[in-house]
């Protein structure tokens, strides 16, 4: 009966191959071109690629992804683990605030970037007319010093997504039984010690599970970046997905476009390949009692 | 039965031709043929006032012709860029389509996609400023006609503020440098930069480069002469702007700043900043965000200021000489298509318009209308500068290829926030030549 399997794979086959494998193979082909999408493509061989690793750009564009990755990362995790769990608890009136608070995640991306380069403007923005009234003399540059943008960046990213992350932790922290903590009520554990050694541990494959969504979704996120900073000051803020969309589209070199979509790519696919490996995602076993 | 046959033979051949004539006609692409009329597409990026006055030089000539109906399609500036260069890419361009002239349009010219209208400007050699055809003109044949406004750069100034702080306008670099001190000392930012839009950079190095070392400069680049970039000429151009922009002569937070969304602009008529260094359109910008601040006579002008020593006409003008028209290849109404740019386009009543609305057509002979107009004052200024300028300086980024233009816009806003040299800068450009 081998072949029926194989005859209900097909179509998800199909689809597989038309809209991930073969556009793949193209981007590949399309490395080796010198193409400006208006006259006929040449064929230029490695050189684009030699050109990306010579000219210095791929790896500052990798060593950006991977910095707002360790960025959102930070600024992420933690928050949403505290939120999630408050949300689970019993509070009055938390599903209200619950309900306010994940507004953020139902903005387009462009909504808020649009937004937030106003609010953190330099002359003009809320932010810093803010501080101007507390008596701060220099005005906070968030976007237009290098060093900064790519923080603030992470920090707007944050306000995007906590939401989201901690909506994993309130179903997580939810899950845990009941009976644990009673027990640890009975030994005279503080909210503390629960935390620490029940919620945390408890919550070990929720923050894989987050962990995973926020590094592979800060690899690929381009939106809001280039609404809020188009990559710049300077090149300070170009990630891979942006490099990719410059070389592309604005400097219409389809074959440095798809070097970087390639790059991209290989660095997802390592990505998930280590997370696999040392988070024993694809081992998960239940930690609750009796299951 | 030989009269049968012939009867036959010729009903046949008679639906044959019908058929293919009827074929003909569909597969043509419509209007043309079948009605005898043409509709011709037109694509520009203008918005606002310049929008309707294009709306009504179109449904004027459209009342005018019997057999030509000119569409005219508005997009948004930055996405209009991007769909013009992936219809043309595809053939599919319409027929009429609005560009900068410039490298951008040879990129086109070169890959075919651009008819040449030199024997449909026989007539009208006389009609628009010639500094600013050279913008349309490659190897002696034209490829489109202005239309809109000229885009000439110069300073704008905060006449309120020059006067408080004792400044007058400079007239060199060295002079700017002093006002850009003074103002500073008073907390006041000297000079407006949109310097998160990167392309407002640009318009210091290029009237730089021409003020230190003449219109030969440019031309070396873009003839991709070997060291091109490394001439000492450009070097110290790149210097002096680093060094004003060190020296704290842009607002904090410039290179986040915008300028397509009016903030560069709004620093100016807020007070916050004294100087601005925009394309004509500036004047526009700030007329429709704060009249009064033009009303009540605060904003001023000046020329790009003259730097001592260099070999550079101070008269040279940079900037976007205009928006221009041109018609594509692919196109299956050329000769409607042309007639309407020939005649229609800028015609008096346009011309007249375009005035109206605080806009310098290219045109030529149009002084005294212009100085009875409103406004007129900053109109004139416009026109006369483009008029008596030795040379117009094409903004680089449009002179240039798009890819080298990307670069150049990348390199100068890293230039300012002191994250690439002057050398450093030169030796990247110079990898990309042109």
């Amino acid at each position: 009966m081998n072949w029926q399997r194989w005859i209900m794979v097909i179509p998800a086959l199909v689809f597989f191959a038309i809209f991930a494998i073969i556009p793949m193979c193209v981007a590949v082909y399309y490395t080796g071109l010198n193409w400006d999408g208006l006259t006929p493509p040449t064929w230029a061989g490695l050189s684009n690629w030699v050109q990306v690793f010579q000219n210095g750009e791929a790896w500052q564009s990798t060593r950006l992804t991977i910095e707002l990755m360790v960025l959102c990362w930070i600024t992420q995790n933690p928050i949403s683990l505290v939120l999630g769990v408050f949300m689970a608890g019993k509070q009055k009136h938390r599903a209200v605030f619950g309900v306010f608070y994940f507004i953020p995640l139902l903005f387009s991306a462009a909504a808020i970037g649009v937004t937030w380069s106003y609010i953190l403007n330099p002359n003009f923005g809320l932010v810093d007319s803010l501080l101007t009234a507390l008596g701060v003399k220099q005005p906070v540059n968030w976007l237009g010093s290098p060093h900064l943008a790519l923080i603030s960046v992470s920090l707007v990213i944050a306000w995007q997504f906590i939401p989201f992350n901690s909506l994993l932790y309130q179903g997580g922290a939810k899950q845990i039984p009941e009976s644990i903590y009673e027990a640890a009520k009975i030994d005279g554990a503080g909210p503390f010690r629960t935390f620490f050694s029940i919620t945390l541990p408890q919550l070990k494959y929720t923050i894989v599970t987050s962990s995973v969504l926020i590094l592979t979704g800060t690899l690929t996120y381009f939106d809001l970046i280039y609404v809020l900073t188009s990559g710049g000051p300077g090149t300070s803020t170009q990630v891979l997905a942006m490099d990719m969309y410059k070389q592309a589209f604005m400097n219409n070199n389809i074959g440095m476009g798809s070097v970087m979509a390639i790059i991209l790519a290989v660095f997802g696919l390592i990505l998930s390949l280590l997370i696999l490996k040392f988070t024993g995602f694809n081992n998960m076993e239940s930690q609750k009692e009796g299951a | 039965m030989k009269g049968i046959t012939k009867t036959l033979f010729s009903v046949v051949s008679a639906l044959t031709v019908l058929a293919v004539a009827a074929g003909c006609g569909s597969s043509s692409n419509g209007s043309q043929k079948s009605s005898g009329k043409a509709t011709v597409t037109m694509w520009s990026d203008v918005s606002g006032d310049a929008k309707t006055a294009i709306d009504n030089e179109v449904s004027r000539y459209n009342k005018s012709q019997s057999n030509i109906t000119i569409d005219s399609q508005y997009f948004e500036s930055n996405a209009y860029k991007q769909k013009l260069q992936i219809v043309m890419g595809a053939k599919k361009g319409p027929d009429i389509f609005s560009n900068w002239g410039g490298g951008r349009l040879n990129d086109f010219i070169k890959a075919n996609d651009v008819v040449d209208m030199t024997s449909y400007l026989k007539n009208s050699k006389t009609k628009y400023l010639p500094s600013i055809m050279k913008s349309v003109t490659f190897d002696g044949k034209i490829y489109g006609v202005p239309h809109g406004n000229i885009q000439q750069v110069n300073f704008f100034y905060n006449k309120s503020l020059f006067k408080k702080y004792g400044l007058t306008p400079p007239k060199t670099w060295d002079e700017l440098l002093s006002d850009v001190k003074v103002l500073k000392s008073k907390g006041i930012a000297p000079i407006a930069l949109g310097g998160g839009d990167k392309w407002p950079d640009l318009m210091y190095f290029e009237y730089l480069v021409d003020r230190i070392g003449g219109p030969t400069v440019f031309q070396n680049i873009q003839e991709g002469k070997p060291n091109a970039w490394s001439q000492p000429e450009v070097i110290q151009a790149l210097k002096m702007m680093q060094q004003l922009a060190n020296a704290g002569g842009f607002e904090s937070g410039f290179s986040s700043v915008g300028s397509g969304n009016g903030e560069d602009a709004a620093l100016v008529y807020t007070n916050k900043a004294a100087m601005w260094l925009m394309g004509s359109w500036g004047y526009t910008s700030i007329l429709s965000d704060d009249k009064s601040f033009i009303d009540d006579g605060n904003l001023g002008w000046f020329s790009f200021p003259a730097v001592t020593g260099g070999k550079g006409d101070p008269a040279d003008v940079a900037g976007n000489p205009s928006e221009f028209y041109s018609i594509s290849s692919n196109s299956k109404n050329k000769d409607a298509a042309a007639k309407f740019l020939v005649n229609g386009n800028l015609d008096k009543q346009n011309v007249k318009d375009l005035i109206n609305i605080g806009n310098v057509p290219p045109v030529q002979g149009i002084e005294s209308q212009l100085k009875q107009a409103k406004g007129g004052d900053y109109m004139t200024f416009s026109y006369d500068l483009i008029k008596n300028a030795p040379y117009f300086q094409q903004s680089w980024d449009t002179a240039l290829s798009t890819k080298t233009g990307n670069e150049l816009d990348d390199d100068l806003s890293k230039l300012l926030i002191n994250q690439m040299t002057p050398q450093q800068v030169a030796a990247d450009m110079q990898k990309f030549k042109n």
